[in-house]
């Protein structure tokens, strides 16, 4: 009789540690993924805001670039496309067309001083740069937290439950691909 | 985002631990030598004492802080540059929402960081926006943010208000017994007379004890803050150079508060450049080195490096390994501007923030008016000596400030612009001393070489048209 209760006993603290221990677990899981996915909102916001300050940058750069228009109708093209894409493996595409045709025009407003000199000018070109630097940094972030939260749904002891309690493996976000990360190598030998 | 480097979290609370426990038994011990049976009023007392400065310095310790260094809050178009800045390296550190920024008139360059992770702000001196570029810029706000996520500005403000608590306590009571110690021997004979030498022996000691405590553990967050730098930047080199050029730079700053010592980038304080058991931070070249020697961005990467040239542990293994490998990156490939052009722009943003008028002259000079001046008054221009009418300057500044900022010129006017609207003339001999009496009774004495066409009182700030025959 009292054997029956003390095995009772058991097995009920057993179920509660294991009821505990689960719902730490998925607690930890579900703020890991929650950042996760915060870090790649922000990336969209800054992929957002550098959407909004070309359209300026091109008004501005008009005025004194005559000889420059198809730079710029490249730039605004760039912009456009990246703006319609939908799904990432598209819109990183676009965004790394747009960031080389920034980077083209970059190289040419070099010939402008007139350009350089503007206040309006170089008021953009910071917020640009900026911009280009937040975007690495929030996809750097993003990969750091996306890497925590693989590690963790992989490890011992959460990987026995984390594919039940719906959390899978995510994917770094990788903006160059293959492809384009070989074609700046210039061979003269 | 939690703390980056999570070993020190159990290092912090016992830290705090200790340094109350031996404040409590400062409290205990003094209270017992004053009376025996007096020593659990003592700990009360020490307590109380305790729980006031941690409460005051966790309410509303930032804003004091921030106020005693002078410092004042910048908005966007102050400054882009260093506020995408401190927005990136937030970014990077996933820290949200971001810092407030500040800027502080100061040659010396350094910075410092205030506040919790919900409600933190940065502020860098003006001598430090002269002399960095972007990258040394991005390692020291880097360095900074790493400060904020590592809750370096929490513990060490709480640290820092307990050792204050002991050093006053011990302090207070060595002098009581210093300037009472003759009556008493005469009035009470020896009674507890062991006990108040152990109290004397512990209230030397305790506070030298609490302080070595507090500064061992702010070396060792300043290394941590590094390897939070050279982690979230990608750029080891960046931090590396501007810690060179903060420590090479003569300037010192004034109003430190000594408490807020260990959030700054390299310390403040005089004589910090002697190194030791006694000071916040560890040294400049040991930092640098380690930076330096590191072969790419993570934790791991700043341990190996840390091993090679102190010789120790500094990261926790938890953190370790969970930390992925991390290239440096390529350096910003901004053009560097010249320390001319930085150093106007920051001047720059100084004037507005004191409410300075731009004005121009129509001969093409560029000047700055402090604030004071009445819209009918007129200045002269240094270089040609035309008159400048300051209305509109004044008007263009007021229609600003409506827009955004509060307490430019026009709403700062001072009553001395109310008795300056007639101005009378002055005779001026060239080549010679001149008296003249303001109606103030102040007397404003014109030298052999003045040459300016106007002339201010120093006491009540009438102004005076200067003529030369």
């Amino acid at each position: 009789m009292s054997g029956a209760i003390i095995a009772l006993v058991v097995v009920a603290v057993i179920i509660v540690l294991l009821g505990l221990w689960l719902a730490g677990t998925y607690n930890g899981l579900v703020r890991l993924r929650n950042q996760v996915e915060n870090a790649w909102a922000q990336i969209d916001v800054q992929l957002k805001r550098r959407h909004d300050l070309i359209p300026n940058l091109v008004e501005t750069a008009r005025g004194y670039m005559k000889h420059e228009r198809q730079t710029l109708e490249e730039i605004t093209k760039a912009r456009n496309l990246a703006q319609k894409a939908s799904g990432p493996g598209e819109a990183s595409e676009a965004e790394q067309q747009l960031s080389s045709a920034l980077g083209q025009f970059f190289l040419v407003v070099e010939n402008y001083p007139d350009l350089k000199a503007n206040q309006n000018f170089l008021a953009l070109q910071e917020e640009l740069t900026s911009t280009e630097n937040k975007i690495g940094f929030a996809r750097q972030f993003y990969n750091d937290q996306t890497m925590q939260y693989n590690i963790r749904i992989q490890s011992f002891p959460a990987n026995l439950v984390a594919g039940m309690l719906g959390f899978h493996r995510r994917d770094l976000f990788e903006l160059e691909s293959e492809a384009e990360r070989q074609v700046p190598r210039v061979s003269f030998e | 985002m939690w703390e980056a480097i999570r070993a020190n979290r159990f290092r912090s609370r016992l830290l705090i631990v200790v340094l109350a426990a031996v404040l409590m038994g400062l409290g205990y011990v003094i209270g017992f030598a004053i009376h025996p049976e007096a020593g659990l009023i003592g700990l009360g007392a020490a307590l109380l004492v305790w729980m006031v400065l941690v409460l005051t310095a966790a309410t509303g310790g930032s804003s004091l802080l921030l106020a005693g260094a002078e410092a004042e809050a910048i908005r966007h178009e102050d400054y882009p540059l260093l506020f995408n800045v401190v927005e990136e390296m937030s970014i990077a550190a996933g820290l949200s929402p971001l810092p407030k920024v500040y800027i502080i008139d100061s040659d010396a360059p350094n910075a410092f960081a205030v506040g919790k992770k919900g409600n933190s702000a940065v502020a860098v001196t003006s001598g430090l926006l002269m002399r960095l570029n972007r990258d040394e810029l991005q390692g020291v706000i880097a360095h900074e943010i790493g400060h904020i996520v590592n809750n370096d500005t929490r513990f060490m403000t709480t640290a820092g208000v307990t050792v204050a608590a002991v050093v006053l306590l011990s302090d207070v009571f060595l002098r009581s017994m210093l300037y009472s110690s003759g009556r008493r021997r005469r009035g009470r004979g020896h009674g507890g007379g062991g006990a108040a030498v152990v109290a004397i022996i512990f209230a030397i000691l305790a506070p030298v004890l609490a302080q070595l405590l507090y500064f061992a553990c702010s070396r060792r967050r300043e290394y941590l803050a590094d390897a939070c730098a050279a982690r979230f930047t990608r750029y080891p080199p960046g931090l590396a150079s501007a810690l060179e050029k903060i420590s090479a730079s003569a300037w010192r700053m004034r109003n430190v508060n000594r408490a807020l010592a260990p959030m700054f980038t390299v310390s403040p304080l005089k004589g910090s450049t002697v190194h030791g058991i006694f000071s916040t931070h560890p040294p400049t070249e040991k930092r640098v080195q380690v930076l330096r020697a590191m072969g790419g961005a993570s934790y791991a990467e700043y341990e190996k490096a840390f091993g090679r040239t102190v010789g120790e542990h500094i990261i926790g293994a938890r953190t370790l390994s969970e930390d992925a490998a991390a290239p440096v990156r390529e350096p910003s490939a901004e053009p560097e501007r010249s320390e001319l052009e930085k150093t106007r722009q920051v001047v720059d943003v100084l004037h507005r923030l004191e409410g300075m008028l731009a004005v121009t002259c129509a001969c093409g000079l560029k000047t700055r008016v402090p604030p004071g001046y009445a819209k009918e008054e007129e200045i002269n221009c240094p270089r040609c000596g035309r008159l400048i009418p300051l209305g509109p300057a004044i008007m263009a500044a007021a229609a600003a400030g409506a827009m955004g900022r509060e307490g430019t010129s026009a709403d700062r006017q001072s009553p001395r612009a109310e008795s300056t609207r007639q101005t009378e003339t002055i005779v001026n001999e060239p080549g010679k001393w001149q008296n003249v009496n303001c109606s103030c009774g102040h007397t404003i004495q014109l030298s052999p070489n003045f040459s300016a066409l106007q002339v201010r009182c120093g006491d009540c700030g009438r102004r005076y048209r200067v003529v030369r025959e």
